[in-house]
């Protein structure tokens, strides 16, 4: 499947497995739940968050995933944002952070300044036109994941 | 007032941009209507009944003449020659097309202005006191606080999602015209003992169908840590708010279910996890930028008294009366504040034509160095208006219609659009507000009632924010009928308090005949110079309610 990561389109392989049939090969995507019951030593694992999920709960075994990948169930929510923030600017996770579920172009601007870097564009939308949505602003008034200085103090 | 610089108008013009984008991709069918409904709220763009609405961010009620003179092309050219000020001191237009939006957009871009996040579940716009920087009793001015807070929540990637929508208001005087204390945060701007600024913060007031009054969560907040505590407020928001039922997810219900101490224990312990992670205080620096821009203006040196405004107050008896109720003291010596009545009897409350909106612009230059405010009441203002030019202003007034001199009165009233436009509406609002004015005009008897706040909304969302009028109207459908609850006893100022339903409600005949019993009570009950609110504080709802359904 095509994502989008570090703003380029990428081939990923990364495997969402929800816990019904059999474990499927290679690198898996997992829930909270999921992870804390299934034996799945030897794998690469991705964490999916839900917007209720809580940080508190993880933020001792970040170490232990290869991305975390926070759920929009409906891009009106807004608490992955949030969450993507606190994980990069709090508890210091370094690798991918992906946006999954509701995800189109109209979120990427702010899903990237809140510490994303990796989208799953939802099926049925253009990949290459969401690329554009990076750009969307040039200015930023705020700090964030992805601006740590004002700016007013940019020169 | 606020000029932008090369990054404030490069943020609208690409918002112009990423909006048209949108619009395109929405009339060519790649983004479905659920999709861009969540899009266009957040530019202010809603379906209406009959069409959609577009609503312009004033932000704290700041105009220049040259801006009201695009709102008014804008009235021209893309709506039917009329704008609407609304309650949180915006304009709105009734009748844009969907295709023109981005046009408008770029019209108002062009004159520093913009409809961002006036809608939709994000920080709204930013109300303050219509009368910041001209008023006696003022402390701070707010200004620069909300012009740092309209940049810093603009486009604020985190908080675009909120669970609800956000407002903020800003106050800096003694006596607040704000409302704060109705605002999901309040900012009362004070000195502590040494001169330093800082805010008292509330949280949790608003109307709607719970209607409740903020709480104080912090009672200093330096001005340094106005956006780190903000962001603390907002992060607890987002992340706790609740998600699953659209009426309970306003932070007032956040902070009711936790309870203050919780909530209050929550914001501090992220404000301390910001600043330790190395959030960034507000430079000082920063604070004098936007607060050079709010400087006084190029006032005369004039006397207190101005013996021309005398001698026409002695000759002009109409004049005298709307000196009497239009004007209020201004801080400077031999100048006053000028409200412009935006109510009158015939016209929708707030309602102003393209062609008052160029006159109050020509005015504005002329006596008030080209500035006008806008006030949640619905009406505008001049705020630097020379005693010595009163009547010359008063007669332009008089000319544009903006002259009626019944600010405070019973037709001074709040009204949002009802259901002649709104599809939240359950019933009509602006019919009603206008029966109330035609049938309460005698001058005289409405300076004897003195100060009473009426409000009115059409449905419990309370845009006409009727749970803080002194006398309240709701609207409300009841198996098909339209029917008026009346709530008395409320106020949206430092003595804040949500109004109470008096009883049974009544159809659109019978309103008048009630409010007219209401006043009677008051009227044959008060006492010497008691105002309507604390005489039904002192009497409570019952010779009202005994009175008011003695024949049932």
């Amino acid at each position: 499947m095509q994502i989008i990561k570090d703003k380029a389109i990428i081939e990923d392989n990364w495997v969402h497995y929800c816990g019904e049939g059999d474990l499927p090969e290679g690198d898996l995507i997992v829930s909270l739940d999921i992870w804390q019951e299934m034996d799945l030593s030897g794998r690469n694992i991705g964490l999916q968050l839900e917007p209720d999920d809580m940080l508190s709960d993880i933020k001792d075994d970040l170490h232990q995933f290869d991305l975390i990948a926070i759920n929009f169930p409906t891009f009106a929510d807004g608490r992955g944002y949030s969450m993507a923030k606190i994980l990069r600017d709090r508890l210091g996770y370094k690798k991918e952070i992906r946006a999954v579920g509701d995800v189109m172009r109209d979120q990427l601007f702010y899903l990237q300044r809140c510490g994303f870097n990796a989208y799953e564009i939802k099926s049925g939308r253009d990949i290459v036109d969401a690329l554009e949505a990076f750009e969307d602003f040039s200015v930023k008034y705020q700090t964030s994941s992805d601006e740590h200085i004002p700016l007013y103090r940019r020169k | 007032m606020y000029q932008y610089n090369e990054n404030d108008q490069r943020i609208v013009d690409e918002r112009v941009v990423q909006f048209r984008g949108q619009v395109k991709r929405r009339l060519a069918g790649e983004l479905k209507e659920d999709e861009f409904r969540i899009l266009r709220l957040q530019n202010g763009l809603y379906l209406q009944i009959q069409a959609y609405m577009l609503r312009v961010a004033v932000p704290y009620g700041l105009l220049s003449s040259r801006q009201l003179r695009m709102l008014a092309h804008i009235a021209t050219k893309y709506d039917r020659g009329y704008g609407h000020m609304t309650t949180r001191q915006n304009m709105q237009f009734n009748w844009p097309k969907l295709e023109d939006v981005p046009d408008i957009l770029d019209d108002l871009a062009s004159v520093q202005m913009h409809a961002i996040q006036t809608s939709g579940n994000c920080i709204r716009n930013i109300s303050a006191d219509q009368f910041a920087g001209v008023a006696e009793d003022e402390i701070v001015d707010p200004r620069p606080y909300a012009e740092i807070m309209r940049q810093w929540s603009t486009f604020h990637p985190e908080f675009a999602y909120l669970p609800r929508k956000f407002k903020f208001a800003f106050t800096g005087a003694a006596q607040d015209r704000a409302a704060i204390q109705f605002h999901d945060i309040g900012y009362r701007a004070v000195k502590n003992y040494a001169g330093e600024v800082g805010f008292k913060i509330y949280v949790g007031g608003g109307m709607g169908r719970t209607p409740m009054i903020g709480k104080l969560v912090n009672d200093f907040v330096p001005e340094k840590d106005l956006l780190v505590y903000t962001e603390a407020i907002m992060r607890v928001y987002n992340q706790f708010g609740r998600r699953d039922n659209k009426y309970k997810a306003r932070i007032k219900i956040l902070v009711h279910e936790l309870k203050l101490p919780k909530f209050i224990e929550l914001v501090e312990t992220e404000f301390a996890a910001l600043r330790q992670e190395g959030a960034v205080p507000l430079d000082a620096a920063e604070i004098d930028r936007v607060t050079a821009h709010f400087t006084d203006p190029d006032y005369m040196d004039l006397p207190d008294k101005s013996e021309v405004f005398n001698q026409y107050l002695q000759d002009d008896k109409d004049f005298s009366l709307w000196v009497k109720q239009n004007i209020l003291a201004h801080k400077k010596s031999g100048y006053a504040i000028v409200n412009l009545s935006l109510k009158k009897p015939g016209v929708p409350p707030g309602d102003i034509t393209d062609d008052q909106m160029l006159s109050v612009a020509d005015i504005a230059d002329d006596y008030s160095f080209g500035e006008i405010r806008s006030t949640h009441e619905q009406n505008l203002v001049f705020a630097d208006v020379r005693k010595d030019d009163l009547y010359q202003v008063w007669q332009a007034l008089k000319d544009v219609g903006f002259a009626e001199p019944n600010i405070g009165t019973l037709q001074d009233m709040i009204c949002c659009p009802g259901l002649d436009f709104c599809t939240l509406a359950n019933a009509r609002s602006i019919p009603i507000a206008d029966k109330i004015t035609t049938c309460f005009d005698d001058m005289d008897y409405l300076y004897d009632l003195g100060e009473l706040k009426l409000k009115m909304s059409g449905c419990i969302n309370a845009c006409g924010h009727h749970h803080v009028g002194h006398i309240g109207i709701l609207g409300v459908d009841k198996k098909g009928q339209e029917l008026y609850q009346i709530t008395l006893g409320g106020s949206a100022g430092d003595d804040a308090s949500i109004g109470k339903i008096i009883g049974p409600g009544f159809d659109q005949d019978e309103i008048i005949p009630a409010l007219k019993n209401i006043l009677s009570t008051y009227t044959r009950l008060r006492e010497e110079g008691e105002g309507f609110l604390a005489a039904y504080r002192r009497l409570g709802m019952s010779p009202f309610k005994e009175q008011l359904y003695a024949n049932n």
